[in-house]
């Protein structure tokens, strides 16, 4: 037995540990601990399978983002816990849906362990139309051109995504700061961070973009970065969170997929069909859809985690 | 002359373009929702979003009739390959006649509500953007966006991004009025309808596990050369319908859709209803007649047709118990919903009816849901509630509105020439053909107990008390009665279109002969004994419901509400059956209860679909 199966065999059986925990534990606060922890082990098996694009994905977003998300929410939900739990269905039904879930489960699993190996896949096919895509790293050629559409359409979707939040918010408080982000009492620690780490963290989120083409990583990766910066300089209390209404902040939700489906229209005419890059200029159009999207997607995750307007006050202050 | 030209010379482009006109109603939708936070203030006399946004969905509406006339007068559908790239590396965009038609009618039913919501959701005078104004109108966009996405794609993944486009901007309509209560029906949506996201992707998952390509055509290609399905299509197959269902809102997974579409506020009620709970029934169209069409096993139709016959009995009878006008509604679309799925245990031998019925459910029901819900809105506006024991008097201040409300009823119920009598025409005619007459009863007993409750509902109208001194508090504008009418009058008159319009439903697909099922059920419509034949039933039901109106017992002095109310004898039957039903739909929309629904329904399917693998 060698070394590599015995970690894969562990990290297995770590994963399989924690997801039974995360379903089983009572509490909401340690169900996310340990969903981010299944999140990172995640993130290396990911590692291990090669998939290297897939990690940082999972560790930014699936982990990163959302445990942060959900931190806030079990910390606001934890008052309500008890009396939600008191009103769980009885036992008999209870158990009646455990079985019922572990039989789609192991449903599932054979399903998986009878899919055809080798795997039938789109690799080769991608590898031979990259070179017209201009662009090292096939995972940005599939996003960036071949499903360039898909990408499109999914950075659209954050938009209605962020109005949902944005709607709960109280109508006189609309268009003002956001106000759900904590504020904990000033520290000298906190500060600091929030003044040493956003130079590195904005140097890692555009090395990450620009690596991109050639080279693991990408917007959504890279954004997430970007928008974590900004989050730690905001709940530091260097600077305020701008309000809503705020034209320029509007610009900046929406600038990057509206530029790239400009990008796509103008392929019409200079490339023959829409999404299409005109020959030779396809790298430098991907790397410049890829630039302004990340500002979008930073300045969307970044908002998403400020929450709804809670009117001009400065956040943290209680009224 | 030189008019005409005009403005067909630019249209004839438009249908030249040929499948790059696909991508005018994929982008004009995301490029609105772009714009919109950007839009503030004033314009011609309203919000500026608000009158953009009416623009844009002219624009859009040209944009789907250029695309239905080209596909129809081309008698092929329409594709296009996104930046060049074919499938399976590339994805492709593909109109074909159900595509069309599912285009044109959202761009129909969204241009009405745009219209109608212009007084809603405009801006006052004094601020350039309010919080309900900005999330509607960027909303609708959304919901439109999505919508035309899902008729376009032809790849799994692609609709899967539509689903979610089209899901995040649906609930928060929901909530627009900010009420604890709608917030908590719109999370109900959000998580019943994100369990459905995530099985139509581990079924997608497993496609592209299987056969490396999520496009549709080629996927049809590969199952259609196996010798059985292999088991991950199977398991892929079943969590794609389930969770397309859970999505639809099919019975007895319903749990989300009676507040959700009862709280919103009417135009987006009218969206969701119309138009939201098709988009997920035409992926499942899409699954069993495009990707997989030989697969559809007798079980798997029983049990699809079945669901579909219990939510036509279920939903209408809960709605009979509704004492308010919005969830009467949405209980109805509940039951509406069940029709289009009679479609998959007729279809295996009458085809033609089978597909062309239900189409023409998809959209009758579409035009009157959409009326009755704008309708419900502007009664509940005026009168400042929508309890329908109260509606007594209304239909002296809004007498158009009633009128709308009443024809749109007409087409529910399906009395000649509406849409809904086409559908039931059809969809019966089928049932007899291929010796299940039992769904030809179900069909006939939703139609009755659909005009029970339009009886409940004008019994109170027209004999009822008026409550309030019978004063507007807010008059409707003359452009909101007009177009729910318009709605209301597109529905009922959907028989009378020439036949040969019906074709479109077969472009793009084999062996359909619509115009021709759609002229033999018109033929003998408007006989005296055809006519007296469907109007009789309705007339009993109409006294046996009129009969069952609590009598108020009129006070003598001047109080202006009745004291006591009593029932007749068919009311206490009513009574008796409403304890009886109440809790079991209170039962089934228990989230644990709507859980083990899904599960169960999940492991029949999959055992159904691999009996004829």
């Amino acid at each position: 037995m060698t070394n590599a199966l015995i970690v894969d065999a562990a990290l297995a059986l770590l994963v399989l540990g924690l997801a039974l925990w995360v379903i089983a534990t009572r509490a909401a606060y340690r169900a996310v601990v340990g969903f981010v922890a299944y999140g990172l082990l995640m993130a290396i098996i990911w590692v291990r399978l090669a998939a290297v694009d897939v990690a940082m994905t999972e560790a930014a977003l699936g982990t990163g983002l959302t445990g942060l998300l959900l931190l806030g929410a079990a910390a606001r939900l934890a008052p309500y816990e008890t009396a939600e739990f008191d009103r769980r269905p009885g036992r008999g039904l209870r158990v009646l849906i455990g079985l019922l879930c572990a039989a789609v489960t192991l449903g599932l699993a054979a399903v998986v362990l009878l899919l055809p190996a080798p795997a039938p896949s789109l690799a080769s096919l991608v590898a031979d139309n990259l070179p017209p895509t201009g662009v090292g790293n096939p995972v940005t050629g599939v996003l960036l051109a071949h499903r360039a559409i898909d990408t499109l359409l999914e950075s659209v979707v954050l938009l209605p995504a962020l109005i949902g939040v944005w709607s709960v918010a109280a109508n006189p408080a609309w268009g003002g700061r956001p106000g759900s982000l904590p504020r904990p009492p000033a520290s000298s620690a906190l500060t600091l961070l929030a003044q040493v780490l956003p130079p590195f963290g904005i140097l890692v989120g555009i090395h990450l973009v620009w690596n991109g083409a050639d080279d693991p990583g990408g917007k959504f990766q890279g954004a997430t970065v970007l928008a974590a910066m900004w989050i730690l300089v905001l709940i530091a209390g260097l600077r305020e969170a701008p309000a809503l209404r705020e034209r320029r902040l509007r610009v900046l939700l929406v600038v990057g997929a509206l530029v790239f489906i400009g990008i796509g229209a103008s392929g019409i005419w200079l490339a023959g069909a829409f999404l299409a890059y005109p020959e030779g200029y396809a790298k430098p159009l991907i790397l410049a859809i890829e630039a302004v999207l990340t500002l979008s997607i930073a300045a969307t995750l970044g908002l998403l985690l400020a929450g709804p307007p809670a009117g001009d006050r400065p956040i943290g202050t209680t009224s | 002359m030189d008019l005409a030209a005009l403005l067909v010379t630019p249209f004839a482009r438009l249908t030249e373009l040929g499948g790059l006109l696909l991508v005018i109603p994929l982008m004009l939708p995301v490029v609105g929702l772009l714009l919109a936070p950007l839009l503030r203030g004033r314009w011609l006399g309203g919000g500026l979003l608000g009158r953009f946004t009416l623009l844009l969905l002219l624009l859009g509406l040209v944009a789907a009739l250029a695309v239905a006339t080209a596909v129809l007068t081309g008698d092929e559908a329409l594709k296009y390959y996104l930046g060049g790239w074919l499938p399976p590396l590339g994805v492709a965009l593909k109109a074909d006649g159900l595509s069309a038609i599912m285009l044109l009618l959202s761009a129909v039913v969204i241009l009405a509500v745009g219209v109608y919501a212009q007084r809603e959701f405009q801006v006052p005078p004094d601020a350039s953007e309010t919080r309900a104004s900005l999330v509607f109108w960027m909303l609708l966009m959304g919901v439109w966006a999505g919508l035309n996405a899902a008729f376009l794609g032809q790849d799994l993944f692609t609709l899967f991004v539509a689903l979610e486009l089209l899901t995040f901007s649906a609930v928060p309509l929901v909530a627009l009025d900010g009420r604890a209560e709608t917030l908590a029906a719109a999370l109900r949506y959000l998580l019943f309808a994100l369990l459905g996201s995530v099985l139509y992707l581990l079924g997608a998952v497993l496609f592209y596990g299987t056969y490396a390509t999520l496009d549709i055509t080629l996927l049809a290609e590969r199952i259609s050369g196996e010798p059985a399905l292999p088991p991950a299509v199977i398991a892929a197959a079943a969590l794609m319908t389930v969770g397309l269902l859970a999505k639809t809102a099919l019975f007895p997974l319903h749990l989300w859709l009676p507040p959700a579409h009862a709280g919103a506020p009417p135009p987006a009620s009218a969206i969701l209803s119309a138009l939201v709970v098709k988009a997920s029934f035409f992926l499942i169209l899409r699954l069993w007649f495009d990707v997989m069409p030989g697969a559809l096993t007798p079980m798997t139709a029983q049990i699809l047709g079945g669901l579909g016959a219990g939510a036509i009995l279920f939903g209408n009878l809960v709605a009979l118990r509704q004492a308010r006008l919005k969830l009467l509604i949405a209980y109805s679309t509940v039951a509406q919903i069940g029709y289009l799925f009679l479609i998959f245990p007729l279809a295996a031998r009458a085809e033609s009816a089978a597909l062309t019925g239900g189409m023409l459910q998809v959209v009758a029901h579409a035009l009157a849901k959409a009326a009755m819900f704008m309708a419900a809105g502007l009664i509940a506006k005026a009168l400042g509630h929508d309890r329908v024991r109260d509606l007594g008097g209304c239909v002296r201040v809004l007498p158009l509105t009633l009128l709308a409300f009443g024809l749109a009823g007409l087409s529910l119920i399906g009395l000649q020439p509406s849409g809904g009598y086409l559908t039931k025409t059809l969809l019966t005619a089928a049932a007899d053909g291929t010796g299940q007459g039992w769904l030809g009863l179900v069909i006939q007993v939703g139609g009755l107990l659909t005009a029970a409750y339009l009886f409940w509902v004008f019994g109170h109208v027209l004999f009822g008390v008026p409550s309030t001194p019978a004063m507007p508090i807010k008059p409707p504008g003359r452009a909101q009665e007009l177009v729910v009418l318009a709605l209301a009058l597109g529905a009922l008159l959907l028989g009378l279109v020439p036949p040969a319009l019906f074709d479109l439903v077969e472009v793009g697909r084999a062996g359909l002969e619509a115009s021709a099922a759609v002229a033999t059920a018109m033929a003998g419509a408007f006989g005296w004994s055809k006519l007296w034949g469907d109007v009789w039933p309705l007339l009993v039901v109409g006294l046996l419901v009129l009969g069952m109106l609590p009598w108020p017992d009129r006070p003598a002095g001047g109080s202006p509400r009745p004291a006591t109310t009593s029932l007749s004898v068919t009311g206490h039957w009513a009574a008796d059956l409403g304890t009886l039903l109440e809790p079991a739909d209170r039962g089934l929309r228990q989230w644990p209860v709507a859980g083990l629904s899904l599960l169960i329904l999940l492991l029949a399917l999959a055992a159904a679909i691999s009996t004829g693998a």
